[in-house]
C-alpha cells in the first residue's frame, strides 16, 4: 500500500516537472512581444538559485540601513538570500558568536555589513574589538574605499575619483598596549614585511585591474623611520615589478592637506592602518559625507562589505533620516562581486537617476527627505536609466 | 596667547626680574635656511616700522660638532632661547643622511617645548573653499607617536612604540583649557581613538576629562580622530580649539591649514616649560630663495602670536590688523595668492598700513 502511494507521488512529480516548460512554451508562441521579453530576458541571464549572504546589520543606523537594502533587493528581484546575525559589541549578550559569524562569512564569501561600535572600554578588559577579532579572523585585510564625486550632488569639491587602499589587520590597530608603570603607556604599532608587501601587490593589481594610472604610498616613514620605513619600502618594490604604473609617496600630513585642497589629484592611494582610518573619512567628507561612501574588505576568500566611512551615527537611530546611499553602494558592490552584474546595474543607474533628479534629497545633502521618501524614490526608478 | 600661564612661568622661571612691556625687550630670531632669511627681515622690518619694543638676537642654528662628536645645535643659539625665553624662527632644512636628526625636533626637546598651538582663521579677501574657518589645534609635543622608540624584533617585523604618559597628557589638557579660556573660546574638544586604542588614548583622554573638570566656563566634548576629520571636511565651523596627541595633532593642523589655504598663511607657536619658540611650518622653499618672492604672512602672523605671548597685545592687533588688511585688498599679493607682488613690496604695503 504505501509502495504504491509513493509510486503515484513519484508519477504526479514527474508530470507536473514536464508540464511546466511546456506550459509556458505553448503561451509564449502566443505572441511576438513576449518573444521579445524572453529574449532580452535571456540576455540578463537570470541564475537559477538564490546566491547566498551574511548580512550584519551592525549598531546604530546599521540596522535600518539595510533594511533600505533589504526592500530595494524585494522590489528588483535580486536573486540573493541573506543569511543574518545579530551582531554586536555593545549588546555582547545578545550577540552571535564570532565563530559562527566568521563561518559564514567564510562559507558565503559575501558579507553585508553595517557598522559595529566599538566601546570606549571594555568589560572583560580586553584591548581588541569586535570589528578587529572579526577582520583578524577572517583576514579580511584590505579595505578599499571607492571615493567618487556624485553627479548631482553640488559640494565644495568636484571631480574626485580616488581609491583608498588601507592595511587593516596590522600597525596601530594590533592592540599591544601595556602600562609599564602608573601613569605610563606604551602602544606598540606593527608593521611586518609581509603584510606591507600584500597589501601593496593588493593596490598595484588594484590599479591594474582598474586602468588606473598611479599608486601613492601614504607614510610618516620621516619620523617612524623603521616602521612606516619597512611600509615604504615595501611598496616601492612592489612599484618596481609593475613599471606601467606610476609611484609616488607622500607623507600622511601633506597629503591630508592636499586632500581637503587639490583632491583630485589622487589616483590610487595605499596606506598602514591608522592613516587609511584618517583619509578614509577625510575624502568621504569630501563628497557627501559618511552615507555617501561605500567600502570593502577583502581576503583571499571572502570580501564584507561595509560603508566607507565607518560610523554608527547612533544619535539618528529611529528618526528615520539617515542616508542609506552608501549601504545601497554596498549592495550594489556585492552583487557586482558575485556576478548579478544586471541587478547591480539597476539599482546603481536607480540612484544615479534619483541624484539627478535632485527631488529627493536627505538631510545630511541639504534636502528635507526621510530615508523612506529616498528608498521609495530608488524603487520607482528601478529600471531607468540615468 | 595664554598669557597669564606664562606669566606664572616666566615669573618663576627667570629669577624675579619682570619684564616690563615698556621696556626693550630681547627676542632670539632663528632666521631659518631657504627663504628663512627673507622673510626674517620682512619682519624686522615690518617690526621696526610699528616700533616694537624687541630687540632681536640673530642666531645661527646650523649644526656643529659638539664635544661628544656628535653634531648639535650650537651652545650659543641654546643659550641665547634660554636666556631671552622666547624666540621666533624661520624654516630649518634637514639635510638627509648628513648625520644629524632633524633640528626642529632637537629644538623641541631642547626647550621641552610640549604643546604646539597652531590657529587656523580663514582670511579675509582671499577665497578658498572654506570660509569662516576659525580652530586652534593644540598638540601634545614630546611624546605619543613620535617618541622614537622602534626596533626590528626579527626580519621583517618593526614594532614601533606610541608612548603616552600621564605627566604629558595632563599638562597639555590644562593648557588648553588655560588656553580656551583666555582667549575667550567657548568649546575644547579632545580627540581621540580609545574605542582602539583603549589605553594609551584611553589614558589621554581622561586626563582632558579631568582637565575638564577644573574649568567649568569651557564646554567640553570628546570626539573619534575619523569623525573628526569627517566633520572638519564638511563643517568646520563645529569646531573651536582642539587637543589631542602628537600624531593626530601634526596631521590634524595641516589638514586645518589646507582647508585655509596652506602652510604659507598658518602661524604656530611652541609653548614650553623654559620658554617658548614661535615658528612658521612651511618648508624652506628653495627654488624661490633669494629671488624675492616669498610669503612672509606666517611668519608675521607667528610674530604676532609672539607679541601677545608677550602681552604686548596693542602692537600685535596693529600689525596683525595691517596684514590682513593689505592681503584683503588684494594688490600686493605674493605668488602663492594668485598675485603677482614682491616680497618685499608686500613687507612696504604692511609697513605704509601701521
Amino acid at each position: 500500500m504505501a509502495l504504491l502511494r509513493k509510486n503515484v507521488q513519484l508519477l504526479f512529480s514527474k508530470f507536473t516537472h514536464n508540464a511546466a516548460p511546456l506550459n509556458v512554451g505553448s503561451r509564449l508562441l502566443h505572441s511576438s512581444e513576449t518573444q521579445r521579453q524572453v529574449a532580452e530576458a535571456a540576455e540578463i541571464e537570470r541564475p537559477q538559485g538564490k546566491t547566498k549572504c551574511t548580512l550584519i546589520p551592525g549598531d546604530g543606523i546599521g540596522p535600518e540601513l539595510l533594511y533600505c537594502v533589504q526592500e530595494v533587493f524585494k522590489a528588483a528581484d535580486v536573486p540573493v538570500e541573506f543569511e543574518t546575525f545579530f551582531f554586536s559589541e555593545v549588546h555582547a549578550g545578545m550577540s552571535a558568536p564570532l565563530e559562527q559569524v566568521a563561518g559564514s562569512i567564510h562559507r558565503n564569501g559575501v558579507c553585508l555589513k553595517g557598522t559595529l561600535a566599538t566601546p570606549d572600554y571594555s568589560h572583560t578588559g580586553e584591548l581588541q574589538s569586535l570589528n578587529m577579532k572579526l577582520r583578524q579572523m577572517l583576514d579580511v585585510f584590505a579595505n578599499v574605499v571607492h571615493v567618487k564625486s556624485w553627479p548631482g550632488i553640488k559640494l565644495r569639491h568636484e571631480g574626485i575619483d580616488a581609491v583608498i587602499i588601507r592595511e587593516q589587520t596590522e600597525g596601530e590597530y594590533s592592540a599591544l598596549e601595556h602600562e609599564t608603570v602608573p601613569g605610563v603607556v606604551e602602544c606598540l604599532k606593527i608593521v611586518t614585511a609581509a603584510k606591507s608587501e600584500r597589501i601593496a601587490k593588493f593596490a598595484f593589481d588594484y590599479a591594474t585591474k582598474f586602468n588606473r594610472k598611479k599608486v601613492t604610498a601614504v607614510h610618516k616613514a620621516n619620523i617612524m623611520k623603521l616602521g612606516d620605513g619597512l611600509f615604504l619600502r615595501s611598496c616601492q618594490d612592489i612599484a618596481k615589478m609593475y613599471p606601467k604604473i606610476q609611484f609616488e609617496a607622500m607623507i600622511v600630513d601633506n597629503c591630508t592637506m592636499q586632500m581637503v585642497s587639490h583632491p583630485q589629484q589622487f589616483d590610487v592611494l595605499v596606506m598602514p592602518n591608522l592613516y587609511g582610518s584618517i583619509l578614509d573619512n577625510l575624502a568621504s567628507g569630501l563628497v557627501g559625507g559618511a552615507g555617501c561612501v561605500a567600502g570593502a574588505s577583502y581576503s583571499a576568500e571572502s570580501v564584507v562589505f561595509e560603508p566607507g566611512a565607518r560610523h554608527t551615527y547612533s544619535e539618528a537611530v529611529g528618526k528615520n533620516v539617515a542616508n542609506p546611499t552608501a549601504m545601497l553602494l554596498c549592495g550594489a558592490k556585492m552583487l557586482q562581486h558575485v556576478n548579478l552584474q544586471y541587478y547591480s546595474d539597476l539599482i546603481r543607474n536607480a540612484l544615479a537617476k534619483v541624484y539627478i533628479d535632485g527631488k529627493v534629497k536627505t538631510k545630511d545633502l541639504g534636502g528635507q527627505s526621510t530615508t523612506k521618501d529616498l528608498v521609495y524614490a530608488i524603487i520607482n526608478n528601478l529600471g531607468s536609466k540615468p | 596667547m595664554a598669557c597669564r600661564l606664562f606669566k606664572a612661568l616666566r615669573s618663576t622661571a627667570s629669577t624675579g626680574s619682570r619684564n616690563f612691556s615698556s621696556d626693550l625687550r630681547k627676542v632670539t630670531l632663528i632666521p631659518g635656511d631657504g627663504i628663512g632669511p627673507e622673510i626674517s627681515a620682512a619682519v624686522q622690518k615690518i617690526f621696526s616700522a610699528a616700533n616694537v619694543p624687541i630687540e632681536w638676537e640673530v642666531v645661527d642654528v646650523t649644526p656643529v660638532r659638539g664635544p661628544d662628536g656628535k653634531f648639535g645645535i650650537p651652545q650659543g643659539a641654546i643659550d641665547s632661547v634660554n636666556k631671552n625665553k622666547i624666540g621666533l624662527k624661520g624654516p630649518l632644512m634637514t639635510p638627509i643622511g648628513k648625520g644629524h636628526r632633524s633640528l626642529n625636533l632637537a629644538l623641541r626637546k631642547e626647550f621641552n617645548l610640549y604643546a604646539n598651538v597652531r590657529p587656523c582663521r580663514s582670511l579675509e579677501g582671499y577665497k578658498t573653499l572654506y570660509d569662516n574657518v576659525d580652530v586652534v589645534t593644540i598638540r601634545e609635543n614630546t611624546e605619543g607617536e613620535y617618541s622614537g622608540i622602534e626596533h626590528e624584533i626579527v626580519d621583517g617585523v618593526v614594532q614601533s612604540i606610541k608612548l603616552i604618559t600621564e605627566d604629558a597628557s595632563r599638562r597639555v589638557a590644562d593648557f588648553a583649557f588655560k588656553f580656551a579660556k583666555e582667549q575667550g573660546r567657548k568649546k575644547v574638544t579632545a580627540v581621540h581613538k580609545a574605542n582602539i586604542m583603549r589605553m594609551s588614548d584611553g589614558l589621554f583622554l581622561r586626563c582632558c576629562r579631568d582637565a575638564a573638570k577644573n574649568f567649568p566656563e569651557v564646554k567640553f566634548e570628546e570626539k573619534y580622530l575619523d569623525t573628526v576629520c569627517l566633520s572638519m571636511v564638511q563643517d568646520p565651523n563645529k569646531f573651536d580649539v582642539l587637543v589631542m596627541p602628537n600624531l593626530y595633532g601634526d596631521i590634524l593642523s595641516d589638514m586645518c591649514a589646507g582647508l585655509v589655504g596652506g602652510l604659507g598663511l598658518t602661524p604656530s607657536g611652541n609653548i614650553g616649560i623654559s620658554g617658548a619658540l614661535f615658528e612658521s611650518v612651511h618648508g624652506t622653499a628653495p627654488d624661490i630663495a633669494g629671488k624675492d618672492l616669498a610669503n612672509p604672512t606666517a611668519l608675521l602672523l607667528s610674530a604676532v602670536m609672539m607679541l601677545r605671548h608677550m602681552e604686548l597685545n596693542t602692537h600685535a592687533d596693529k600689525i596683525e590688523k595691517a596684514c590682513l588688511e593689505v592681503i584683503k585688498e588684494g594688490t600686493y599679493r605674493t605668488g602663492d595668492l594668485g598675485g603677482n607682488a614682491k616680497c618685499s613690496e608686500f613687507t612696504d604695503a604692511i609697513c605704509q598700513k601701521l
